[in-house]
């Protein structure tokens, strides 16, 4: 067993850290959408509209039913060679596209399951004043909802920031395409990895952090 | 003036209606009494189609809704012209009492926000509870929640308010202030339609007093009438019971 050579680990910090912006920018423009999505498509399944409910089933089906990685490789190398307007997709924004589609089908399921959690007293309540149903929706229904799905949905998050990684496999030099360029380089593999895995960890951790003071947020209408 | 006319409601769960008719005069204050399921509250609920009435018609000022053929805007309009205190409170969970109270004068009335807080605040310290207007509905106790529950009903200057159960789901030491509130509301010639197991309440309140039974209207008359000499048997029988 060798020694660490940490003085490379130390160097290779700030290069990685150099690719945050992009690995994070993925993320939030991949939550952002897919949150966007997911709540379309959970509103569609509460609702049930005869017309589309059983495309949203197939949607949510086939995105949570199929590998990310095999869904970015369809979308990436396989539909450009059937739709030939997709040649000019670059590898960023293939991977955002591949990650809103998957990660909103399962944000879809759990923000139905949070909307059908809001108490029926609230609904009859909005009704009662003479809401619409988007009224509803929006003013009193979602923002409820949200509290009950912001655990899970954080996880998504999380969940999705990992999944960039897989982006590398596009052609993307993100945080993850950087360090495998830079191992091979140096043959220092154990310590390259060691070191995105720790700066990915700690990307985590301050998520986590965030995630208490945004649920305790959700949460002040609902504590004496 | 409010008429309903063979208020029907036979499928789907929870008791039944059978062909109720009503007339309510402006200002006049109903209690409708009567044994548990016998379909007083779904008699409210289906007003305003929080249950969906089968066949009748529902005429609330210019607006007559034919239960059969209820459109959604109509439906939606006839809300607008009710308004209904819940049992169980049913204060917007994300919002403040003031909130509660302001949130159908901006969303549904649209009212500047400056109005409908002004109004708000009006009905706070009518209600008794300017101190606790920043307060969320799990703040509060179940008499003041429903206190505020009343309140946001008030705001609305509905043609028609409808009570279900209002003190059912109090504890006792809440019951008083909510019912001395519903005095004052009915001081304020506000139509109302109640239904309630409070009859000492009901025989000082009421012009009219209803006695429901499996779905439908058995006996009405003045509180006096109802309560000291009722008619039929089956008025009897349920007023021994809860006396």
């Amino acid at each position: 067993m060798r020694a660490l050579d940490f003085d490379y680990m130390l160097g290779l910090v700030p290069v990685l850290l150099g690719y945050v912006p992009l690995t994070l920018g993925m993320a939030l423009a991949g939550m952002a959408l897919a949150l966007v999505l997911a709540s379309l498509l959970a509103v569609e399944r509460v609702a049930k509209l005869p017309a589309l409910d059983p495309l949203v089933v197939l949607f949510i089906s086939f995105f949570r039913g199929t590998p990310l990685l095999v869904q970015l490789f369809l979308f990436y190398y396989g539909l450009p060679q059937v739709m030939s307007f997709l040649t000019q997709i670059n590898g960023v924004t293939a991977a955002i596209m591949g990650l809103t589609l998957h990660f909103s089908a399962y944000m879809a399921e759990s923000i139905r399951a949070a909307i059908t959690g809001v108490d029926r007293s609230q609904w009859e309540a909005a009704q009662a004043v003479g809401m619409t149903q988007s009224q509803m929706m929006a003013r009193i229904v979602l923002p409820q909802a949200a509290r009950i799905a912001a655990p899970t949905l954080v996880n998504y998050f999380i969940d999705m920031i990992k999944g960039t990684s897989l982006a590398f496999t596009l052609g993307v030099t993100e945080m993850m395409g950087a360090t495998q360029k830079e191992a091979a380089g140096s043959f220092l593999y154990f310590e390259a990895f060691l070191v995105v895995a720790l700066i990915y960890w700690i990307i985590v951790e301050a998520l986590s952090f965030a995630q208490r003071g945004l649920e305790a947020h959700l949460n002040r209408a609902f504590t004496r | 003036m409010i008429e309903v006319n063979g208020l029907t409601k036979g499928f789907g769960q929870g008791p039944v209606l059978n062909g109720i008719d009503l007339m309510i005069e402006p200002g006049e204050r109903i209690v409708v009494i009567g044994p548990s399921g016998t379909g007083k509250s779904t008699l409210l609920r289906c007003l305003n189609f929080l249950d969906r009435p089968e066949a009748g018609t529902i005429r609330v000022g210019d607006l007559t809704v034919d239960a059969a053929k209820a459109t959604k805007t109509q439906i939606l309009a006839l809300r607008r012209r009710t308004a209904f205190v819940f049992q169980n409170y049913a204060l917007f969970a994300n919002k403040t009492a003031r909130e509660n109270i302001t949130e159908a004068l901006v969303t549904v009335q649209k009212k500047p926000r400056a109005e409908a807080e002004a109004r708000a605040n009006s009905i706070l310290r009518e209600i008794g509870l300017e101190e606790k207007s920043d307060s969320y509905p799990a703040a509060l106790s179940g008499g003041q929640q429903q206190r505020v529950g009343i309140g946001r009903a008030m705001a609305l200057d509905a043609q028609l308010m409808l009570f279900d159960e209002p003190t059912s789901a109090l504890d006792p030491e809440w019951v008083g202030e909510v019912l001395d509130l519903m005095r004052r509301v009915a001081e304020q010639h506000q139509t109302m339609l109640i239904v309630t197991h409070e009859m000492q309440f009901a025989r000082e309140i009421a012009d009219r007093v209803i006695f429901m039974e499996d779905g439908r209207i058995v006996e009405q008359g003045p509180p006096e009438q109802i309560f000291d000499d009722p008619q039929d048997a089956r008025t009897k029988t349920f007023l021994r019971r809860v006396r």
